[in-house]
């Protein structure tokens, strides 16, 4: 039951077959049993109990809100919920109980959907593997799945069994977890340089990053304006694109999402390929990228001219330097946006009174980790008037370049562009921490955060398994506020590729529900 | 896709562009403990160890690279929307009044204000504070 997409639970909720309440204990034993994941900081228990009984009422009516009427949801902690705390795993802001709903967190409630949650992060999104947050690092699911175990060499049994496990990317380590080990249907992230994209390729479930202006940010602790954008974390395409429907359009709280009407849509089955033009970016064949991993892009590339699909090569001069690009703006927004961070009305304060510098410099030093003082001071680095023009100014101007590369490329004919998502599959955690953050980041960002720096809308669909037994996924980019034909391309992909399903003891020992036997047929059989 | 193919097939990859060791340039002078101490007062953030300087020197060597970028005639762009106009409403309250609900996130208030520490008193110079800068 737990495995099934949001759509067909659904249905199931609708004729009565299972109880929003009976759902909602399902995910909360379920959250109990993969503590040990450390997927979630926040759990609200009660309120989602709450939540769920009021959805049951609605059911028995007949008058539910819509399809997520009753559905559970997790929500990153960087997304303010009233009454729940919101800490952005940081030592700033623990205890922090926000006096109200981020934009999206409120148009998912108020569609009934059940808020099961806060998920973990990296301290406020900085960093690729969701390991530097205050409450620890977060845990792949796929460390502990029969996949992955079975294709792990045997060490000696004094080892402690538990220290292969790998990370599960980041920053929205949390929300991949709790969606790929099946505690919610669907979760909500944030993506600034590749945060909803890489967990999702290493935990094997859909990230979906919008078009910048598509969905609004008001509520979103932010990371770098122009950049963040909330992410979809989802089990199939077509779950992505029902919670994309609830949650785009303009929010007159949020000046930077467009004002054009938002029709919520419903994928088709594409048949017909013939008619698309891939991109294939020959620059995405960065270093480090594995030779599995290219090969499966070699594969899926093959897949769609295969089906009559015409697939080309293309060029992204600058995508080499995006990162640095991003480097500069990402540190520069930091330090501005950090500076809000001073404890005399939320958050963290220190106990020092002599002065309020002295109070505000205290509470910083005590309220940040390493990563975030080592961007804010980086940031304002940049932003000295001595280095303004040739730092600040300059990422600016290759930032144009990167975008233009984008429209050019659009222009030519391409509708989408077909990419990796990672490097390589998750690494353990024990190798993660050798390189600090910075160098990680800029490693593990290389090839998701250029559609940020264009404001594009890009989405991982999880291919394949590594040799490892652990998820690879694949990365399309599409043009501006055209999200139906990505998820259509996507969905299409998805179904060709059939994705295999994690096998968690934990997962199989709760779920005995009426859909047991019908675990591995594919999720897209439409409903009669 | 032929390329890439190939590329594939081939023992020991090229990759499309020579990773960024080769290409550093390196920095000529290291940050001043002037500049250091100045980004301490601005950020009211401190380095706390050498490690923390070294941090700054490497994410300086990293931002040079931008430099070998040709962007004559090139606009900084700010937004990925400058095209668009963006949405300001009417200048009409439409919510307030929750200052009960505000003061709750506070540690220090007293009726309906926050306290803060005296004001105008700047951070004791780098000779008389608290400082890992102090010893460079």
């Amino acid at each position: 039951l737990l495995g099934r997409a949001s759509l067909l639970v659904s249905a199931a909720l609708k004729e009565g077959r299972v109880a929003p309440t009976e759902l909602c204990q399902r995910c909360l034993s379920l959250i109990k049993s993969t503590k040990f994941l450390n997927a979630y900081i926040t759990v609200a228990e009660e309120t989602a109990l709450k939540q769920a009984e009021e959805s049951e009422k609605r059911y028995k009516r007949g008058q539910p809100l819509g399809v997520l009427d009753g559905i559970p949801i997790a929500v990153k902690d960087n997304f303010n919920t009233a009454g729940i705390e919101t800490t952005c795993a940081s030592n700033m802001l623990k205890g922090y109980i926000s006096p109200y709903n981020a934009t999206v967190v409120q148009k998912l409630l108020d569609q009934g959907a059940v808020l099961l949650g806060k998920t973990n992060l990296d301290e406020f999104a900085m960093g690729s593997g969701s390991t530097d947050g205050v409450f620890g690092p977060v845990r792949n699911p796929w460390s502990y799945s029969r996949q992955y175990k079975e294709k792990s060499v045997p060490k000696s049994h004094s080892e402690d069994k538990d220290s292969n496990w790998v990370i599960t990317g980041g920053s929205s380590g949390g929300s991949a977890a709790a969606v790929s080990s099946f505690t919610c249907f669907a979760a909500l992230g944030s993506d600034t340089g590749g945060s909803t994209r890489n967990p999702a390729a290493h935990c094997g479930v859909v990230g979906l990053k919008p078009t910048y202006g598509l969905i609004s940010r008001h509520g979103l602790i932010p990371l770098v304006n122009s950049m963040d954008v909330p992410g979809i974390l989802t089990r199939c395409v077509d779950d992505a694109a029902v919670v994309l429907g609830s949650l785009a359009g303009h929010d007159p709280k949020d000046s930077t999402t467009i004002q054009d009407n938002f029709k919520p849509f419903e994928l088709s089955d594409l048949t017909d390929v013939s008619k698309l033009s891939i991109g294939i970016p020959k620059e995405y064949h960065a270093p480090g990228l594995s030779s599995e991993i290219l090969a499966l892009w070699s594969k899926a590339a093959d897949l769609f001219k295969n089906a009559g699909a015409k697939v080309i090569e293309v060029s992204l001069p600058h995508t080499r330097y995006s990162i640095v690009c991003y480097h500069v703006l990402c540190t520069a927004e930091v330090a501005s946006n950090m500076a809000r961070f001073d404890g005399l009305e939320y958050g963290h304060r220190s106990d020092m009174n002599k002065s309020t510098e002295s109070m505000y410099a205290a509470t910083r030093r005590e309220g940040f980790n390493d990563v975030v003082r080592g961007r804010i001071l980086s940031g304002n680095y940049f932003l000295l008037k001595q280095n303004y023009e040739n730092y600040f100014i300059k990422a600016q101007k290759v930032r144009r370049l990167i975008a233009n590369d984008f429209v050019k490329v659009f222009g030519s004919g391409v509708d989408i562009l077909l990419t990796p998502t990672t490097l390589s599959d998750a690494i353990p955690y024990m190798e993660f921490i050798k390189e600090d953050n910075r160098t990680r980041s800029a490693q593990d960002d290389i090839l998701t955060q250029a559609a940020n720096m264009a404001g594009l809308p890009a989405i991982n669909v999880p291919t394949a398994l590594s040799e490892r037994g652990l998820p690879v996924g694949l990365q399309f980019i599409g043009r501006s506020f055209q999200e139906k034909q990505l998820l259509t391309v996507a969905k299409w992909f998805e179904k060709q590729v059939k994705f295999p399903m994690i096998q968690l003891d934990e997962v199989k020992r709760h779920d005995h529900g009426v859909f047991q036997h019908q675990k591995s047929a594919s999720f897209l059989e439409h409903r009669t | 896709m032929l390329n890439c193919y190939l590329k594939g097939q081939q023992e020991h990859e090229r990759p499309e562009f020579i990773p960024y060791a080769h290409l550093r340039i390196r920095t000529k002078q290291k940050v001043t403990v002037e500049v250091l101490d100045h980004l301490e007062h601005l950020a009211l953030v401190d380095f706390r160890d050498s490690e923390g300087v070294e941090r700054l020197q490497k994410a300086i060597q990293f931002a040079d690279q931008l430099h070998e970028v040709n962007t004559d005639g090139v606009e900084p762009m700010d937004s990925v929307l400058e095209d668009r106009c963006l949405y300001l409403r009417e200048d009409d309250v439409t919510e307030g009044n929750c200052t009960e609900e505000l003061l709750k996130n506070a540690r220090e208030k007293v009726e309906e204000y926050f306290v803060a520490p005296p004001g105008n008193i700047p951070l004791p110079k780098l000779e008389e504070r608290e400082t890992f800068l102090k010893g460079s």
